[in-house]
């Protein structure tokens, strides 16, 4: 177990790679998802608004 | 004829005058290849090993200090509405403006370059590769310049966004032209000229297409 | 089916059908290739196990490169074809691309940096070019955000993506050459000459799971434009 961590002795690179890695794959996906969500209620709640003036909806 | 003759002479007369961007280019250059034994050291040899590329790099620096008003200062007069009428079309006013900024911008540094070589103790080998890629490689440098102008020309004080798109796009003309120097003081011959003097070709051809395109939309044509 | 997607609601129809296959695509395939990777291959003979990080280096890479292809063909649909969504295609995708590309600039100086001794290597022709492709991907993205009309800024951001598009291999190709001038007669390729055999599978799996992604968050970010402009649309009907 301690040999697989220590990669080697390469250990100080091949772990913050892979690091790096997942947080920005994470982070990407995150950040995606956020915005995806409150773009979506955004557009509901004015729709909803919209819609109780009497306008129609599209 | 006639229109692409005059206005390439009415961009050139501004140029030249105060604020024109021509002197003020050679005097950045000039000021900007002094500035590096500052930074570097008064070492000879290694200034005259990295002159060459001081030199490309500074000039490049240069030749994008007048490029954002090349199209902004017509723009804002409604002189680009009236070039969009002419019978040069887009495309030859670009070339126009192209051809203007070179003689009033690039050619200024290659006049000015082996100048700087002496400041920068460039080795006598390199003098002649350091003009010949200049002249060579300027135009490319105003073509695909003027693009980035165009793009930029409605963004006020767009001339940092401009340096930013521009640049990469010509590293290939920074790489071959330094390494043009390099080869001739190393005594290796790899087609560096060559090299760059298609890519100039290449920019000088297709970039006022490019401009012009980039105009056109700024005018919503 | 490019221009049955042209209208937004059958592309988010089209979308919303999709993505969450894509997700779960992906997820199986990262997971799976994460683990391959880590736990099931050998250290390579000359780089010991360094070379693991080549599984998460070259997909990276790799989608840089892909996604501004991919950008390069949404310019060409909007600016000649006038594609409705293309130009939200070509927006969305950059910033994924940049993210891509930084990523793989610093996995791949971290695996340079056992065999080169520096956390940079000038001579990597591959790595260069894309820290200059990053810089375009930075230029595109400010360009977007620096004019205010999006018609204005769709149509410069697609020449410029264009005009990028064609530079890029020249770039490549000036840069490849630059470096035949520094005499290192050793091969400085990130990677060596050749990928072992039993290497490969596991890589494609991460460039395939890489590439779900992509897909999937891709299509997340349009429909999230494609809301944004809708919501803004809407405010300016109230406002009136």
């Amino acid at each position: 177990m301690a040999d697989f961590f220590a990669m080697g002795g390469y250990a100080g690179f091949v772990w913050p790679a892979y690091i790096i890695t997942v947080i920005v794959l994470i982070a990407a996906i995150v950040v995606s998802v956020q915005a995806h969500n409150s773009a979506r209620r955004s557009v509901q709640r004015l729709e909803e608004d919209s819609g109780e003036n009497g306008e129609s909806q599209t | 004829m006639m229109a692409f003759q005059a206005l390439l002479v009415r961009d050139m007369r501004l140029a030249f005058r105060a604020g024109g961007g021509a002197s003020l280019a050679a005097a950045f250059f000039a000021l900007v290849s002094a500035l590096v034994p500052f930074g570097v050291g008064t070492d000879l040899v290694l200034l005259g090993r990295i002159a060459g590329g001081v030199l490309w790099v500074s000039a490049a620096l240069a030749a994008l200090l007048s490029l954002d008003r090349l199209f902004q200062a017509d723009y804002e007069d409604g002189s680009l509405d009236v070039l969009m009428l002419s019978p040069l079309q887009l495309e030859g006013a670009a070339a126009a403006k192209i051809l203007a900024h070179w003689l009033t911008t690039g050619l200024p540094l290659v006049v000015l370059s082996p100048v700087l070589g002496l400041l920068l103790n460039l080795p006598p080998p390199g003098y002649f590769a350091l003009i010949g890629s200049l002249i060579i490689g300027t135009p490319a440098l105003s073509g695909v310049g003027a693009i980035g102008a165009a793009l930029t020309l409605s963004i006020r004080r767009g001339g940092l966004i401009l340096a930013l798109i521009v640049l990469p796009l010509i590293t290939p003309a920074l790489i071959f032209g330094a390494g043009a120097v390099m080869d001739a003081l190393q005594g290796t011959g790899r087609g560096a000229f060559l090299f760059l003097a298609a890519f100039s070709v290449a920019a000088v051809a297709l970039s006022p297409f490019a401009a012009a395109a980039a105009v056109r939309l700024n005018l919503g044509g | 089916m490019i221009t049955f997607l042209a209208n937004p609601k059958r592309f988010l129809d089209f979308s919303n059908a999709i993505s969450p296959w894509l997700a779960g695509l992906a997820a199986v395939l990262l997971g799976t290739g994460f683990y391959w990777a880590l736990f099931a291959t050998p250290p390579d003979y000359q780089q010991g196990q360094t070379v693991k990080i080549m599984f998460v280096h070259v997909p990276a890479a790799y989608m840089g490169i892909m996604i501004f292809g991919v950008m390069a063909a949404a310019s060409l649909m909007g600016l000649v074809f006038r594609h409705p969504l293309a130009d939200v295609g070509a927006k969305t995708a950059a910033p994924l691309g940049a993210a891509f590309t930084a990523l793989a600039l610093l996995t791949g100086s971290l695996w340079g940096r056992p065999m080169w001794g520096t956390y940079w290597q000038w001579g990597d022709a591959r790595l260069v070019s894309e820290l200059i492709l990053l810089f375009i991907y930075l230029g595109y993205i400010a360009l977007w955000n620096a004019i205010d009309d999006p018609v204005r800024a769709a149509k410069a951001a697609a020449i410029l993506c264009l005009v990028g598009a064609a530079d890029l291999p020249i770039i490549h190709f000036s840069v490849d050459w630059w470096n035949t001038l520094h005499q290192s007669a050793s091969i400085i390729r990130l990677g060596g000459p050749t990928i072992d055999r039993s290497f490969l599978i596991p890589l494609f799996i991460m460039m395939a799971g890489y590439t779900a992604l992509f897909g999937w968050l891709w299509l997340i970010r349009m429909q999230t434009e494609i809301f944004e402009r809708r919501a803004r649309s809407l405010m300016m009907a109230k406002g009136a």
